[in-house]
């Protein structure tokens, strides 16, 4: 067994339902979808034989013959369609139901009460053939299959949703352990599944994720190599773990950022006023040594609203100067704001101090009040849930710092939900018919590399409105123990578990 | 003395209604019926967000809430917890574990404590007196966490003496070093109580006495000296049971003790009423018993404390 950390799964164990990182991690190992994403971010298909589609609306998949669960069922289209389906119906009140949003019938089943029991966009054609309708044509919908929520369910899992939660089956490269596999609160274990066919069979016997609370105890347990890999060395030992693990020590990028978001709301924060104040705080702030001093390099400065580790990302684009530190021009744009409106009152960053970001927030009001002389203050709130209310609700009245952590490798997951107006996620309430144009384009875009280019010119129109300050791109720091090898952390920020093996 | 127990456990009811309400009070005002914190850095869909209160009873007034509550109770229904789970099953893990730990601290700090305190007290002054005080002084200032990563460090981490995080296997001797960290404050205070208070009596004129009609010296200690000083430690080591249960946060998190603190800790943030109210309850519970017996117990110290 390789010991591995975790957490307490927040909700059962159902690919729809799993929002976090505690479960994610557990959901990913037991179930195989029609795609998966390898260690270096690439896309194969896993259960799926073929994925056609002209037009990226409409698309027939086709199954690889031969594939069960791990309790002996066959895995058929019904499966993948059934599975989708309950995973949108808002009865169910799946967490993840959002994600079937661009399929056709969506919105029939997320009425309150629903006007559908299933989505129109699906047809089961055999049990090795079903056909999928778009809203809308969605290049990065051939990457979102990779992704939980479309992983298919066998037909036990509809008899006893909840007993299934708590004891899932999957198709994937593990299964739970006979026994005892799940003690809740304190481990989960999995061990080879015999029946999985697809490309990441495990190396190793089987992983327990040992659940913890902090990972300050979790790094105490990989200095004993009590614990094999750890995906987060904890900030009291950021400055020490490359001397503690020497060559098993890593850092890797990771598709996760943080941001400053603006309300329109907000006084002084409005119209051009806003944009002017908005680009001279993003140049105000020293994004390089913030994140050399308080987070010993495991923070670099932003260079666009995704990450720079998914495919496409470009790191100079036009207009991503004013993510660079310019004190000079920071002045000059924010007292050009007090032409139009004179400044009052003092500038506060609202932020959740159960998350560690006390001390970068600081450090950024910091590094705004010497260089544009405002009265800068952080403004604590005790739970992320009680900031999240206030954001929610449009009622916070402060900038907030916020983020993004990919949930499949693509730009456009970054800025869909975050920008495009009236997104469910659009925190800042933007909306700009260009950037939606633009978007919209790109996912109509027929290959990878024109979509691309058509999210660098949408980039470049959230740069010059600048509705949120991008701030960092996180780096990934974690190690492994003595007793492991062949240990490589994905764009995720995880470990390639599958990939494992003891020494 | 049984009228008195039964009037004690009698006032415990309003105390225990008094108590949930102001709790179940407080969350409700935190996350005001909110599922928000499910969505993480999403936002949910009315749609969702109306099904999910639903689901959990969220979407009626505090008043509805709080006795539905109330009602499960009294059917050791203690509602389900976000993931599902009943609440009651989680109480039941989590429970034991830190009762286990705490009982084993108080252990230590009793025994401990008293020992080195009377040792201290009847050499008022004298050198092991002096390290005491010093030691005792050094141990308050210190912030328990210091002490928790200082110990896991040295003896799980380094010397390979005790494990390093205790995890799935809580059996006693896998809890003796997270106790002896937990334990490590209040033993300050135990020993200094008891040094104080010995100190105090070994002069009094009833010692004086007891020595001077010749009664041997273990005597005098242990019923004269001892038994008169043991009320107030008495009153702080029962009271303290309660308190390292509920304050058994940090040193749970330190050796991933799965355990009261944890879990607590993730239904506050996560702003899940029936985990928190259910816990503190517990705790409340816990705390008033505890009370009762440290009261009981006077009786047996001093005889002239009498019940009625």
């Amino acid at each position: 067994m390789i010991a591995v950390n975790g957490s307490e799964p927040q909700n059962p164990l159902i690919p729809s339902n799993t929002n976090e990182n505690g479960g994610g991690r557990i959901v990913d190992r037991l179930f195989a979808g029609l795609r998966y994403i390898d260690q270096r971010g690439a896309l194969h298909d896993e259960v799926a034989q073929s994925i056609d589609t002209t037009d990226q609306q409409h698309y027939r998949i086709t199954l690889k013959p031969g594939w069960t669960f791990s309790d002996g069922t066959p895995v058929t289209a019904h499966s993948f369609v059934d599975a989708w389906n309950y995973g949108a119906l808002v009865t169910n009140a799946q967490l993840q139901s959002y994600t079937y949003g661009p399929i056709v019938g969506f919105t029939d089943v997320q009425a309150d009460p629903p006007r559908a029991q299933t989505m129109s966009g699906l047809k089961v054609v055999d049990d090795l053939h079903f056909t999928v309708d778009l809203v809308a044509p969605t290049i990065d919908f051939r990457t979102r299959l990779a992704y939980a929520p479309f992983y298919p369910l066998p037909t036990a899992a509809f008899k006893d949703m909840k007993a299934f939660g708590q004891h899932p089956i999957g198709n994937g490269p593990y299964r739970f352990a006979d026994g005892n596999a799940w003690q809740h609160d304190v481990q989960l274990t999995v061990v080879p599944n015999e029946s999985y066919r697809g490309g990441r069979p495990p190396r190793n016997k089987g992983l327990t994720f040992v659940f913890y609370s902090n990972f300050d105890a979790a790094y105490s347990d990989l200095l004993a190599d009590n614990l094999d890999v750890l995906d987060t060395i904890p900030d009291s030992a950021i400055a020490v773990y490359k001397h503690d693990l020497g060559d098993r020590a890593i850092e890797a990028p990771t598709a996760q950022n943080q941001w400053l978001g603006f309300q329109s709301n907000l006084a002084h924060f409005g119209g051009e006023e806003g944009r002017l104040r908005r680009q001279a705080l993003s140049m105000a702030i020293d994004r390089a040594q913030i994140g050399r001093k308080i987070f010993h390099g495991t923070r670099i400065p932003a260079r666009d609203f995704t990450s720079a580790v998914l495919p496409g990302f470009d790191p100079n684009l036009p207009g991503s100067n004013v993510l660079d530190y310019n004190p000079a021009e920071a002045v000059r744009l924010w007292n050009q704001a007090d032409a139009i409106a004179p400044w009052s009152g003092s500038f506060e960053i609202a932020y959740n101090a159960d998350g560690g970001h006390q001390a970068w927030i600081d450090a950024l009001a910091n590094s705004i009040r010497n260089t544009l002389h405002i009265d800068a203050v952080g403004a604590p709130y005790p739970t992320f849930k009680q900031l999240r209310d206030q954001v929610v609700h449009r009622t916070i009245g402060k900038a907030f710092r916020y983020g993004w952590q990919g949930d499949y490798p693509t730009m456009l997951q970054f800025l869909e939900p975050g920008f495009v107006t009236g997104s469910e996620s659009n925190d800042v309430g933007y909306s700009n018919p260009e950037f939606d144009r633009l978007l919209t384009a790109a996912e109509a875009a027929s290959t990878e590399e024109e979509s691309w280019k058509l999210v660098g010119q949408a980039q470049s129109v959230l740069l010059r409105d600048l509705p949120t300050i991008p701030v960092f791109d996180y780096i990934n720091s974690a190690g492994y123990s003595k007793r492991v090898h062949n240990v490589v952390m994905t764009w995720n920020g995880l470990a390639d578990f599958e990939n494992i093996e003891l020494r | 003395m049984a009228w008195y127990i039964a009037r004690r456990l009698l006032q415990m009811i309003p105390v225990f209604f008094g108590a949930t309400l102001l709790i179940y009070f407080l969350i409700w005002k935190v996350t005001g019926g909110s599922v928000t914190a499910l969505a993480g850095q999403r936002t949910l869909t009315p749609a969702l967000e109306a099904q999910l209160k639903a689901q959990y009873g969220l979407d009626k007034p505090f008043w509805w809430q709080y006795l539905h509550y109330l009602k499960g109770i009294v059917t050791l229904d203690f509602g389900t917890s976000y993931s599902g789970r009943p609440v009651r099953e989680v109480l039941a893990r989590a429970f034991p574990i830190t009762f286990r730990l705490a009982l084993l601290a108080v252990f230590f700090e009793a025994v401990f404590g008293i020992a080195f305190g009377v040792v201290a007290g009847l050499r008022k002054g004298g050198w092991f007196d002096s390290t005491m005080l010093v030691l005792s002084l050094l141990v308050i200032a210190m912030p328990i966490f210091v002490i928790g990563f200082l110990a896991q460090f040295l003896f799980g981490v380094t010397w390979h003496l005790a494990p390093v995080t205790v995890g799935s296997d809580v059996s006693i001797p896998r809890l003796v070093l997270p106790a002896l960290v937990l334990a490590s404050l209040s033993f300050a205070y135990v020993l200094r109580l008891t040094r104080n208070s010995v100190a105090e009596n070994k002069d009094a004129d009833f010692v004086r006495t007891a020595t001077a009609k010749g009664l041997p010296r273990r005597r005098v200690v242990v019923v004269h000296i001892l038994r008169n000083s043991l009320i107030p430690v008495v009153t702080f080591v029962g009271a303290d049971l309660g308190a390292l249960m509920g304050g058994a946060i940090v040193t749970e998190g330190i050796f991933n003790i799965p355990g009261v603190g944890g879990t607590l800790y993730q239904a506050v943030v996560r702003g899940e009423a029936p985990t928190v109210v259910s816990f503190v309850t517990a705790l409340i519970v816990i705390f008033l018993l505890s009370n009762l017996i440290v009261d009981l117990l006077y009786a047996v110290l001093d005889p002239r404390i009498r019940y009625a």
